[in-house]
């Protein structure tokens, strides 16, 4: 009797979860605890979080509830307090490029031209790649991002729209196994914000890189994903609900937009968001 | 999108824009609506020098009249009526042996100034003559494995600038080599830079005349047997020490305040120690490096004439003391041209570190 119990348990958690080699990113129990002078402050605890790979998923919370800080655990530029994140299987320790980030700023060496920028990414990734070579992939991710004419540019010369489209450049250059974005279009207007959007999922859907991207737009958040990952806020924030997207891809802005199911996910969305 | 180079932006650059309005005034090029920027940038600053030269004037009048009146209210005093009258005529005839020493007028700073250029044009002469002279000998001398007969005499006026500025640079360079890589490792590493705080914060505010002695000490008894004259190496030291902690505490903020975008780029990408500072910390902290060392420089140019006065190390500041110290006639005079010179080849100096500034720093905004 007890044996049928256990599979039966068995069976139900490996439900709830992916098959492990589908699964690119696995957080567990995930914690983070910052200690204050009144005490240890939560911001995350028993986060579980599963992302398969080549899939794109939007994370979505109120203004501090930590997503921010997972984020930044995941990059390993944050540590971890309890609990673990792993890539295919294999624990983080520490940042590295198999984990390219693109940031809300666009942090761009201002002394650098843009293929200078997108350079030393590729440099450290691509050692054994003649000079040549790696000149080409940095020149190829700035052409999909439209800046064939910017090559030279200085960084600090190219509007805030253009910084990012060599942020995005630059992270897909180095080729990462999880491509982690952070508001990247948060300080953006918003024209110019579905302009790159448009230029980050028509690279993204050559690609296939596995992103988990942050953003407070639910329109932004339902148009790139495959999921929607809504946190509850925090102290203590979690995992509160997810939502599977089934637009097909290539997606148009415009067939999202007019699909029946698409005010069925943004009324799910904000119903959570303002609860 | 190709640039020419122009006077106007080579001027420009350098912060020596209003040159350029000087051109276009005698190029008649010059708008209408350029003539308040023209009468702001051009005449005002002119008319503030001779509003400055003419309240010099006027003041060294009075001072000089008092001066006067004194001498020879003293010479009626001591020695009668006749010897007071005969001092009168004398101070109204501009007879220089008996004119009152006090400070000098624009015009006989102005007459001094064109007889030290007398002077250093007769000593080139006298220079080149001796070089001359002495070639052939000289020669000789080599071959016989001698010691070439050197020019020993007096150096001119100029001759004392050039060796203030090599003084100063030699100085600069010195901080620069000291404070530069020193302020690089502090700013790294928290732990250096709490071992090295109280040095800093104790030896930044040590006055130029404790750094000499105290170069002077030290460096007296390394150079123990050397027979040759320290005063150049002691004075170069002391400006350097004197001078690098500006360099030193900016370059150490600069690194240790990356924007911390920047380093978690570095992180992301895994850059190697080498790169993150080469490519990352140090363009990055450029800009404050070289506030640093603008600040550096004019500081060592301002305590070398007091280190050269102690050193003894001909330049600037020893011909300032010696001239004090003379008391001839024309004495004063000279060290208002001399304080002029001073004032003129600091202010370029700071323009020369500013253009650098310029040419090597990604912000081209933030450079005052």
């Amino acid at each position: 009797m007890s044996t049928i119990i256990e599979n039966k348990t068995k069976i139900i958690t490996e439900a709830s979860g992916f098959p492990s080699r589908d699964v690119m990113l696995d957080l567990k129990d995930l914690k983070k605890v910052y200690p204050t002078p009144k005490g240890d402050y939560v911001v995350l605890e028993d986060l579980n979080l599963q992302i398969r790979k080549e899939e794109f998923v939007t994370i979505i919370g109120h203004s501090g509830c930590g997503k921010t800080t997972m984020l930044s655990m995941i990059a390993g530029l944050n540590p971890i307090s309890g609990g673990n994140i792993s890539v295919l299987g294999k624990h983080i320790k520490g940042p590295g490029p198999d984990r390219g980030v693109i940031f809300q700023a666009p942090s761009l060496m201002p002394w650098m031209t843009a293929l200078q920028n997108v350079m030393l990414g590729v440099n450290q990734v691509f050692p054994d790649a003649t000079k040549g070579q790696r000149n080409d992939i940095a020149k190829y991710y700035l052409q999909k991002v439209g800046l064939e004419d910017a090559f030279n540019k200085r960084a600090s010369e190219l509007s805030q729209g253009m910084q990012q489209r060599v942020g995005i450049a630059r992270a897909f250059a180095i080729k990462p196994k999880v491509l982690l974005l952070d508001e990247p279009f948060g300080m953006l207007d918003s024209l110019t914000r579905g302009e790159l959007q448009d230029i980050l999922i028509e690279i993204w859907n050559k690609e296939k890189i596995t992103a988990v991207m942050i953003t407070h737009d639910v329109d932004e958040a339902i148009f790139l994903a495959d999921r929607v990952v809504m946190m509850t806020s925090g102290p203590r924030a979690k995992i509160g609900d997810v939502l599977d997207i089934d637009f097909e891809r290539p997606r148009t802005r415009k067939a999202v937009l007019e699909h029946d199911d698409y005010y069925k996910y943004r009324k799910h969305l904000i119903d959570f968001l303002e609860h | 999108m190709k640039q020419s180079i122009t006077l106007g932006k080579v001027t420009k650059f350098m912060g020596l824009g209003f040159l350029s309005t000087f051109k276009d005034l005698f190029t008649g090029k010059l708008e209408k609506e350029d003539f308040k920027n023209f009468l702001r940038k051009v005449v005002v600053p002119i008319a503030s020098i001779l509003l400055f030269i003419g309240l010099w004037h006027m003041g060294s009048k009075s001072l000089y009249n008092i001066e006067a009146e004194f001498k020879i209210e003293k010479a009626l005093n001591d020695q009668g009526p006749a010897a007071a009258e005969a001092l009168r005529a004398c101070i109204a005839s501009g007879d220089s042996s008996c004119q009152p020493n006090t400070l000098p007028s624009p015009s006989q700073v102005w007459g001094s100034f064109e007889s030290l250029l007398r002077d250093h044009a007769l000593i080139s002469a006298d220079k080149a003559a001796f070089i001359e002279k002495t070639a052939a000998l000289n020669e000789k001398r080599l071959a016989e494995g001698k010691d070439a007969i050197t020019y020993t005499g007096r150096p001119s006026f100029v001759d004392q600038i050039f060796r203030s500025l090599k003084t100063v640079f030699a100085g600069f360079l010195l901080a620069l080599f000291i404070a530069v890589p020193l302020g690089i490792f502090i700013g790294l590493s928290p732990t250096l830079k709490s071992s090295f705080n109280w040095f800093i914060q104790i030896f930044k505010p040590v006055s130029p005349v404790v750094w000499y002695l105290l170069v002077f000490m030290i460096v007296k008894t390394l150079l123990i047997d050397s027979s040759e004259d320290s005063s150049f190496t002691i004075s170069f030291i002391s400006v350097g020490l004197c001078s690098m902690w500006a360099t030193l505490v900016n370059t150490a903020m600069g690194v240790s305040s990356v924007d911390k975008d920047y380093i978690n780029v570095a992180k992301v990408l895994k850059l190697g120690n080498f790169q993150k500072i080469f490519k990352v910390v140090l363009p990055s902290s450029l800009p404050l490096i070289f506030t640093g060392l603008k600040i550096t420089l004019s500081v060592a140019w301002m305590v070398l004439i007091a280190i050269e006065l102690l050193a003894q190390s001909p330049g600037l500041g020893l011909f300032v003391w010696e001239e004090f110290q003379n008391g001839a006639n024309d004495s004063n005079a000279k060290i208002i041209v001399a304080m002029f010179v001073i004032g003129i080849i600091g202010f370029l100096l700071d323009r020369l570190m500013l253009t650098i500034q310029n040419w090597v720093s990604f912000d081209k905004t933030d450079a005052i």
